[in-house]
């Protein structure tokens, strides 16, 4: 045996250099197009450089040239995980611009399906990872319940995921009885069935090992790279623009924000992400349910003028999409269009941090380093 | 606590008046939202001051974006926008430094807020403007070999001229005229 594997290598004769390799843009665990050069020395990762734009289709200077009514639908395809959320953002910083009332009835529609969405896209965040760290079961067991949403935002809007549901001024169609019923009927499913996610992964000895202590981003450095959301807070940092700056109706209602404690290993470990969006989920649910019971009666639909030509001016609205802070910059010089509309895309500026993290690390701890980000290319591209 | 804007504009103005006398140009307060029109040669100084103040504290860096106002007229032609909110008392505010066509360049924030990396470099891919001291300004959404710049105004909206080859073989076949003219949709047509 002493000649088959000697116990130190023979350094002098062994060759060894440095690869460069490509991660993507067709890897299964880039979560779309992302391309990852990698300089690995063995299994350990020197350098890695993100290249991204393979999604590009230039959505801030389409939105240039159309009416603010025609840029909503295109707001779903820069997240389409997230498309109610996307949608809200846009008509928010319109109605601010305009100065547009939307009646509570609408107001409350659209957070109810914005949380939906939010279970929605934690939901594929969640299976996709463990998808991403070799365990199957739970990604089936995530869209059995993600189905449950599609279909109810399927009965309220007829698209199964680019909504376009809530529309400058409101919403688009008012919920029924039926609708309301599949609502609280996915709430019961839901409880029921987030202890068996974490039977199944969260408390998974194999998946600690895998995400405990792996990718740890410190508080300064979640801020310096300008984090937003889950990633932000996973680090402990405690920034929710449903609290911190409450749009729509968010101050109304009763809910916590989880943040990372380093329960299994080091705060801003990629565990402690997960599992932020995981309690998110939990969260959303009781929103959901505060916003049902509370849902008035009325119109869902505001007045809004057939052309909409709004004030010059600057506007901004932060809102909290499931990957974090997500906002449309839109300076108006009194025209039908925007002047310019700007996407400031959460999963952009935490895809940034990438090449930092994953200095030193092994190239199997690269896929779970990314799939704890939890990015959606068609918004980092846009 | 956030402050009110006015408050704001007041404090935030002071400060950067302390840095020199001609670095603010103008202080803009609309729906509630609070614009300072900068000198872009002390931008690196400005952000510096406001983020130590710490009745301001801008900690964080939520965007960087730039404007093309050649439709408009204005000169100079671009506005690169900072966007700042602060982590301890929850406000924002949005700094717009004016920067001449002729002379497309700003003195980069890296040093000061490492995410301002990626957003310079979309700026730069997109407008053209030249982040001085970035340490790597490249193209990141763009290819490395594209021409021009797609959000300036004057880029075709169908597209940069493209060219082709023919078939089976390396031969250059020439370039196909723009097909989409650069139109603006009216809101009756939708």
């Amino acid at each position: 045996m002493q000649e088959i594997f000697p116990t130190t290598p023979p350094r002098d004769t062994l060759k060894t250099e440095e690869m460069l390799i490509n991660m993507g843009p067709q890897h299964p665990s880039t979560h779309g197009v992302l391309r990852l050069v990698v300089r690995t020395d063995g299994e350990m990762v020197r350098e890695a450089w993100p290249h991204i734009g393979y999604l590009h289709r230039c959505f801030e200077k389409i939105a240039e040239t159309l009416p603010y009514r025609a840029v909503v639908p295109y707001t779903d395809r820069m997240d389409y995980l997230a498309s109610m959320n996307n949608n809200l953002a846009f008509c928010l910083a319109v109605e601010k611009l305009g100065g547009i009332e939307v009646p509570e009835r609408a107001a409350y529609l659209r957070v109810i399906f914005a949380e939906l969405n939010r279970i929605a896209s934690h939901l594929v965040a969640f299976g996709t990872y463990g998808l991403d760290l070799g365990a199957f079961t739970p990604f089936l067991y995530a869209f059995r319940e993600r189905e449950m949403i599609l279909s109810i935002c399927e009965k309220i809007s007829g698209q199964r995921m680019l909504y376009h549901y809530p529309r400058i001024g409101g919403v688009a169609r008012d919920i029924t009885p039926e609708i309301a019923g599949d609502i609280r009927a996915f709430l019961v499913q839901m409880r029921k069935a987030w202890p068996e996610y974490n039977d199944l992964l969260s408390n998974n000895q194999i998946f600690i090992k895998r995400t405990a202590d792996v990718g740890v981003i410190t508080a300064s450095q979640a801020i310096a790279w300008g984090l937003t959301g889950p990633c932000l807070r996973g680090s402990g940092v405690k920034l929710d623009m449903r609290k911190a700056k409450p749009y729509s109706l968010y101050d109304k209602f009763d809910f916590e924000i989880p943040v990372g404690e380093g329960l299994k290993g080091t705060t801003g470990d990629c565990w402690d992400r997960y599992w932020v969006r995981m309690l998110e989920m939990m969260e959303s649910c009781k929103i959901v349910e505060q916003a049902l019971n509370g849902l008035p009666e009325g119109e869902t639909m505001g007045k809004v003028a057939k052309v909409l030509r709004l004030p010059a001016g600057e506007v901004y609205v932060p809102c909290e999409n499931p990957r974090g802070e997500l906002g449309y910059y839109i300076i108006s010089d009194g025209q039908t269009q925007a002047l310019r509309v700007k996407a400031r895309g959460p999963s952009f500026c935490n895809l940034s941090i990438t090449r930092e993290i994953v200095r030193g690390v092994l190239v199997a701890d690269v896929v779970a380093i990314i799939g704890a980000f939890d990015i959606v290319l068609g918004e980092v591209d846009r | 606590m956030p402050l009110e804007p006015a408050t704001l504009l007041e404090t935030a103005s002071a400060a950067v008046k302390a840095i020199g006398a001609d670095a603010l140009l103008d202080g803009i307060v609309f729906r509630g939202e609070v614009t300072l029109v900068i000198e872009r040669d002390y931008i690196v100084r400005i952000i510096e001051a406001l983020r130590r103040d710490p009745a301001l504290s801008f900690s964080m860096l939520v965007d960087i974006t730039a404007i093309d106002y050649l439709e408009v007229g204005r000169e100079p032609r671009f506005d690169v926008v900072y966007a700042l909110v602060s982590l301890e008392h929850r406000h924002r505010i949005r700094l717009r430094a004016p920067v001449p066509e002729n002379d497309c360049h700003i003195q980069t924030i890296v040093p000061l807020w490492r995410g301002a990396d990626f957003l310079e470099r979309e700026v730069f891919d997109m407008f053209g403007i030249a982040f001085d001291g970035h340490p790597d300004l490249r193209r990141i959404i763009m290819p490395d070999n594209w021409e021009g710049h797609p959000l300036r105004k004057d880029f075709p909206l169908g597209g940069a001229t493209s060219f082709y080859y023919k078939q089976d073989t390396d031969e250059y076949a020439g370039e196909p005229a723009d097909l989409v003219p650069r139109i603006r949709v009216q809101d009756s047509d939708v």
